[in-house]
């Protein structure tokens, strides 16, 4: 007889790798799809292989057919997010780090409410400001723009940020802070000298954070930007949504693939800083 | 220059502060006054009192992307909670190569919303997904249209927001496992209960914070949920899954509604704060309690 032990082993592993291929399954459609020629696709099923190894659906999907101006490719905008995610990510975490910084080791009246009304608005649901948001950035003259998006992620990115910092350097001891105080050393030179060093993991953290919440953005990249200005996954959708007559899934697939591998890759090089910003995000414990 | 020193912290701040209370609050307050005017295409400050609010809820289409917004929220928790707590505790038993699962049950997270959706869009495609796949493999009746089926095309939302972001779950359910004292389940073994008892009658009863965490995370997630429903169903068939997220952008920027589209905005945020605002009451008591 199998002991029931053994038993509730086997179950478990099944369970286990029943869920890893949910979890794969769709990446696997994807790329496979992404290899296959029109043809392939529409003789074969969702999980056949590919005859060959075929990239072409990929070259098409990154810079196009050539074929004039209804031609939709991701290149250009993948440039675009690019011009986006960079500035606003490096504006908010420094800004977040200093606010962190300041509310927790300089505290001063008022500092835990000023903590509150950060953390509160790191959780409100952005239709609320779209429509005073889309008037503010026509009035500053800067929609659809890549400024324009800078300064919307950039400001809705500092609730995160600030947060972030906050709870790690609530955990540093104040004891060589009030140390450094006496010694006469000011702001600047105590996080420049003793916080900084120490606060690697917590950068990464949120720069990883950072750069997956605003490339992965749809929300603001559609409603602040259009045409030739918009960033990636609004290009993506765009593209999907194209009313030609011929759909090309593999090229889609190809399209999909690609605006995701930037996040993908970081979070297979850097998983733990990754899982750590998200649960940091959404707990905000 | 002693007072550069003195206040210097508050002025490292100040700009900060100063655009969380302009560009959030500010703007809260803005979307809130516009809601309670005539506004149509352009603002209009005069006041008009609720009827923005009764317009919206005598509209069908609001009724719809409310009705829909019940039926993904509490299937998607209830979903995400149930695969979340199997797998940590699965997870949780010593399995030798537990971080390459957990990576694995972990990427849709790194994905954004327009690619899970793009990716289920293809492989529920009524007649080129898994329908056909099905077929082929001598399931000749079998039948997959719930992205073209009104009523049902809200579930495809469901299929794909639960495939993105279980995996999550699961390891905020794991952390909270792992921070439980393990003497507390050597004790129990030891008195001779069952690992099925301990887990139902202990383990997870002191798991409560972390139930609590996970369901408002999902319902916060759920109530902005606006990206994955434009990729995959953009609302359709018709406006049959419509959400109240999808619903306020297509009246501010596609109805020229902005006194209604503000008010279904101040729907929602009425219906996040509620949710919100005593979870970080409690979260922050413990905290103080902590100390």
């Amino acid at each position: 007889m199998l002991n029931k032990k053994k038993l509730l082993r086997y179950f478990l592993f099944l369970v286990l790798g029943v869920f890893i291929f949910y979890y794969i399954t769709p990446l696997y459609v994807m790329i496979v799809t992404s290899l296959k020629d029109m043809n392939e696709i529409r003789e074969g099923n969702l999980f056949s292989l590919p005859n060959s190894i075929n990239f072409e659906s990929w070259k098409i999907a990154w810079s196009g057919r050539g074929e004039g101006t209804s031609d939709t490719f991701l290149k250009p905008y993948f440039f675009n997010s690019l011009k986006i995610t960079i500035p606003a990510l490096t504006l908010s975490t420094i800004l977040g780090a200093l606010n962190g910084y300041a509310l927790t080791k300089w505290k001063f009246k008022g500092a835990n409410l000023i903590f509150l009304l950060f953390l509160f608005g790191t959780f409100i649901p952005f239709q609320a400001i779209l429509l005073p948001m889309a008037r503010t950035l026509g009035f500053l003259g800067i929609s659809n723009s890549p400024l324009g998006l800078i300064l919307v992620h950039t400001v809705y990115g500092l609730g995160f940020t600030t947060l972030f910092f906050r709870n790690y350097y609530v955990s540093i001891s104040d004891e060589i802070i009030k140390a450094a105080k006496v010694d006469g050393a000011g702001f600047f030179k105590i996080f420049f000298t003793i916080l900084l060093p120490v606060s690697l993991p917590i950068l990464v953290v949120t720069i990883i954070f950072q750069f997956t919440q605003i490339w992965n953005d749809f929300l603001f990249g559609v409603t602040f930007s259009f045409g030739e200005n918009a960033p990636l996954q609004v290009a993506l959708n765009n593209m999907v949504l194209t009313s030609a007559s011929v759909k090309y899934y593999n090229v889609d697939m190809a399209a999909a693939i690609m605006a995701a591998l930037p996040t993908l890759i970081i979070y297979v090089l850097a998983g733990n800083y990754f899982i750590k910003g998200l649960t940091a995000g959404s707990v905000k414990g | 220059m002693d007072w550069l020193k003195k206040n210097l912290p508050k002025i490292v701040v100040a700009p900060s502060f100063a655009v969380i209370l302009w560009f959030v609050y500010g703007f809260i307050a803005w979307t809130f006054y516009v809601s309670l005017t005539k506004s149509k295409l352009l603002p209009n400050y005069e006041f008009w009192g609720i009827h923005q609010y009764v317009r919206l809820w005598q509209m069908p289409r609001w009724h719809i992307a409310v009705e829909n917004l019940f039926i993904f929220t509490i299937l998607f928790i209830v979903l995400c909670i149930f695969i979340g707590v199997i797998l940590s505790i699965f997870l949780d038993q010593k399995i030798r190569s537990e971080g390459v699962i957990k990576t694995i049950y972990l990427y849709p997270m790194a994905l954004s919303f327009i690619v899970t959706g793009t990716a289920w869009k293809w492989i529920l495609n009524p007649t080129m997904g898994i329908e056909k796949f099905m077929n082929q493999i001598g399931f000749e009746n079998f039948q997959f249209d719930w992205l073209v089926t009104p009523g049902m095309s809200i579930y495809t939302i469901v299929i794909a927001g639960v495939w993105q972001s279980s995996g999550f779950i699961m390891a905020i359910f794991l952390a909270g496992l792992r921070s439980i004292d393990d003497e507390v389940i050597k004790a129990a073994k030891v008195d001779g209960a069952s690992t099925f008892s301990i887990y139902t009658k202990i383990v997870l009863p002191m798991m409560r914070p972390v139930f609590m965490s996970a369901i408002v995370i999902l319902l916060h997630l759920s109530i902005k949920s606006y990206d994955l429903v434009i990729a995959l169903t953009a609302g359709g068939p018709g406006i049959s899954s419509d959400m109240p997220a999808v619903f306020m952008t297509k009246m501010a920027f596609g109805r020229s509604e902005v006194g209604l589209a503000s008010a279904s905005a101040i729907m929602m945020f009425v219906t996040v704060s509620a949710i919100i605002v005593p979870y970080l009451y409690s979260e922050l008591r413990r905290e103080q309690d902590v100390k």
